[in-house]
């Protein structure tokens, strides 16, 4: 009997720990291109030093971040679907979107290149050789940006996906991580973030095929989840990040990161 | 490198502290179950065995999207603003733990229960007293059954992910960076911290074979 | 105080599963009596007292104790194996008491006091389970005259242990007897039934063939199964 109360005793005390732990902290959903590409980690340490407040990413495709913060569980958000951002906004769950910075979707595709499309600038064409020769291609599938993107590239090359789709589409339904593995292991074509595979180390038989092209040009915006619908939001602390991101501090910080000699992300905030 | 270290501390700190609150919790719940359902004399005894050994098989996704849901702003324990702590993680672990802890229990219990059961009926114990003493009496054990959810829990990594958000240095632990490290494609590190998550849970069943060993000897 | 004695079986029948184990048993136990229930392997003697005790319940028949309106608690059992839990000889010894609710100083003194009365004080912080079993059983003796019985029920006591130890359990039944406490035992001992016994209740396949006084039946059985029991039993 004495022993269950001093076991009660340590369960209570060692649960209660945690709610002790840091309460200056906002939390942000953003996209597995911004965690994994290692930008996260280079400018928030920044932020915070500056601040004083803790930012905890939660990292998930755009479509699962912004409905993350339709529930309110963050205070902000920070993907890269103009579109989909836009339908936030006008739902009522942002306060304000800031464009933060930009980069671009490179075609990733195996070196034998059965879809004859290396080195071309044209994506819309690279996509329809790439259909028309059945080669295996991987897409997102998650409602990220990046899916967002293939799936409206597709429309411009004028191509009905669900008419075509096959055995060489495969819906892998993860983040660009996982889905960049699965192109290496299938020798498979994929529309990827230059970030995320500038930082991929398992690259295997894959090379970049397609760049350039306009069309390929990736925005990042930034909105402060609204008080109105989710009053516990961390108004200040979470307006102090976006004002940061979009300041010139924070701009210089975005354009400071690199991996090797490559910068990854543009800074573009409207001045 | 060294700085790697540090960081590698904290995750497996992280790790060890969110499985062990979970353990305790899963304990608390599971071992008075599992005795009970053992020594108990209460109608529906049997169902309820049949489905605490069901719940043992719960996908742990599942369990991690209704905890998830649970403790969503938008849900009904949102108030509490435990989504994406370590706290829901160990939350999550003790709902899959706790089925296995009671069915291992039960097993245990019921297996001492038909050596005593006529010398405590005789002595005029209740079920709940004999569910008490056994638990006492078989709790060497009972320590390898702890030791067993202890590596079940620290080797979750579905609904740990979904429930903590793998937030870098919050709530991110062994598994779940094993899980971010493969997906980046850095699969020498996910290795390397898979090999030391394994030589954890071996550690661990070497420590509950010792223990078996050494109260078989001392206690009979 | 309601008497708790006799103890009365009237008709009383077992029958788990449709297999008849005992039937018409009719039985009459007085207080501070010493009962030894003798018969061949299978006659159900070990069932009749479980019965007795309430580990089992009758399919036919009555079972009274005095005018008590239930199953007393002043009652304790030994069984041919001793089942001690996984704790020390002290600790044993006072659960019993400890499951009756009887406050922990009290418990402990008078587990003291019982470990005492059989010789064993000085293994009280022994864990129970590593002694020998004649070591075993007079711990379980102690449990249960710990909890001042008016009855003691016990199971073949001294069936798996030495000579030593059987002399050691004997004489802590009869000091339990002497001191006023009701006593049954099952035995295949007839040594020591004729020893301890008062009256003897004669079984055999499921039926009392007799009851009669330990010094008449040993001498002059009064049924026929009891005689050819005691020629095949006795040299």
């Amino acid at each position: 009997m004495n022993l269950i109360r001093r076991l009660l005793f340590v369960a209570l005390i060692a649960g209660a720990l945690p709610s002790f732990a840091a309460d200056n902290f906002i939390t942000v959903a953003s996209t597995t291109s911004t965690e994994q590409s290692g930008l996260f980690n280079f400018i928030l340490p920044i932020f915070t030093k500056d601040s004083g407040i803790q930012v905890r990413v939660v990292a998930l495709g755009t479509g699962q971040a912004l409905d993350m913060a339709r529930r309110g569980d963050a205070d902000v958000v920070f993907v890269h679907d103009q579109a989909a951002e836009e339908k936030f906004l006008a739902e009522g769950f942002g306060v304000k979107r800031f464009e933060v910075m930009y980069n671009d979707f490179i075609l990733i595709g195996p070196k034998e290149d059965p879809a004859k499309v290396a080195g071309g600038k044209d994506i819309t064409l690279a996509l329809k050789k790439v259909e028309e020769s059945k080669s295996p291609f991987v897409s997102r599938g998650d409602k990220s940006g990046t899916h967002a993107a293939e799936l409206r590239l597709w429309k411009i090359a004028g191509i009905d996906l669900d008419k075509v789709k096959g055995p060489w589409y495969r819906d892998t339904g993860s983040g660009m991580g996982p889905a960049l593995n699965s192109a290496a292991a299938m020798n498979a074509y994929i529309l990827s973030d230059r970030g995320t595979w500038l930082s991929f180390k398992n690259r295997q038989n894959l090379m970049i095929v397609v760049e350039g092209d306009k069309r390929l040009f990736n925005q990042y915006g930034v909105m402060l989840v609204n008080p109105a619908k989710h009053p516990h939001v961390k108004v200040k602390a979470g307006q102090k990040f976006v004002d940061w991101v979009i300041s010139p501090a924070g701009q210089r910080a975005i354009a400071a990161y690199k991996i090797g000699d490559d910068q990854l992300f543009f800074p573009n905030a409207k001045k | 490198m060294l700085q790697a270290d540090a960081h590698l501390y904290d995750i497996v700190g992280l790790s060890l502290r969110v499985s062990f609150l979970a353990v305790i919790w899963a304990a608390l719940a599971g071992l008075p179950i599992g005795a009970l359902l053992a020594v108990g004399q209460f109608p529906g005894r049997k169902t309820m065995t049949v489905i605490v050994n069901g719940l043992m098989g719960l996908p742990a996704v599942v369990v991690g999207l209704a905890v998830y849901l649970l403790l969503s702003r938008a849900g009904p324990l949102g108030e509490f603003g435990l989504l994406f702590t370590p706290t829901a993680m160990s939350i999550a672990q003790a709902i899959l733990v706790t089925p296995l802890l009671a069915a291992l229990t039960r097993q245990i219990i019921e297996d001492a229960w038909l050596e005593y059961a006529e010398q405590l009926h005789s002595l005029g114990t209740k079920p709940w007293q004999a569910a008490v003493t056994l638990l006492w009496d078989t709790r060497w054990s009972l320590s390898t059954v702890l030791l067993a959810g202890f590596g079940r829990a620290i080797s979750e990594v579905g609904a740990v992910m979904i429930v903590g958000g793998n937030i870098d240095g919050v709530t991110r632990v062994m598994t779940t960076s094993i899980a971010l490290e493969t997906s980046k494609g850095d699969l020498p590190l996910a290795m390397g911290l898979g090999i030391i998550l394994v030589a954890l849970v071996l550690i661990l069943n070497a420590v509950a074979h010792g223990i078996r060993t050494w109260a078989a000897v001392k206690f009979k | 105080m309601r008497a708790m004695f006799p103890l009365v079986l009237e008709s009383i029948g077992f029958s788990p599963s449709g297999n008849v184990i005992l039937k018409n048993i009719n039985l009459r136990i007085e207080a501070g009596s010493f009962t030894v229930i003798l018969g061949p392997n299978g006659a159900g003697k070990s069932v009749l007292m479980r019965l007795m005790h309430g580990l089992l319940t009758p399919s036919h028949g009555t079972l009274h104790w005095g005018d008590a309106p239930a199953r007393p608690q002043a009652q304790a059992m030994l069984f041919q194996r001793p089942v001690m839990l996984r704790r020390s000889v002290l600790g044993n010894v006072m659960y019993g008491l400890q499951i009756q609710g009887v406050p922990l100083p009290d418990a402990k003194q008078r587990a003291l006091a019982a470990l005492e009365s059989v010789g064993l004080l000085q293994l009280a912080d022994r864990p129970a389970r590593i002694l020998s079993g004649g070591e075993q059983q007079r711990v379980a003796l102690a449990r249960a005259a710990a909890l001042k019985p008016r009855i003691l029920f016990l199971d073949e006591p001294t069936a798996s242990l030495d000579p030593s130890a059987m002399r050691a359990i004997e004489a802590g039944i009869a000091a339990l007897h002497a001191a006023g406490t009701t006593i049954v035992m099952v035995t295949h001992h007839l040594g020591q039934a004729r020893r301890l016994g008062q009256n003897i209740v004669f079984l055999a396949n499921g039926c009392i063939k007799e009851t009669t006084p330990a010094h008449t039946f040993f001498k002059q059985p009064q049924s026929q199964a009891a005689a050819d029991f005691l020629k095949e039993e006795l040299p």
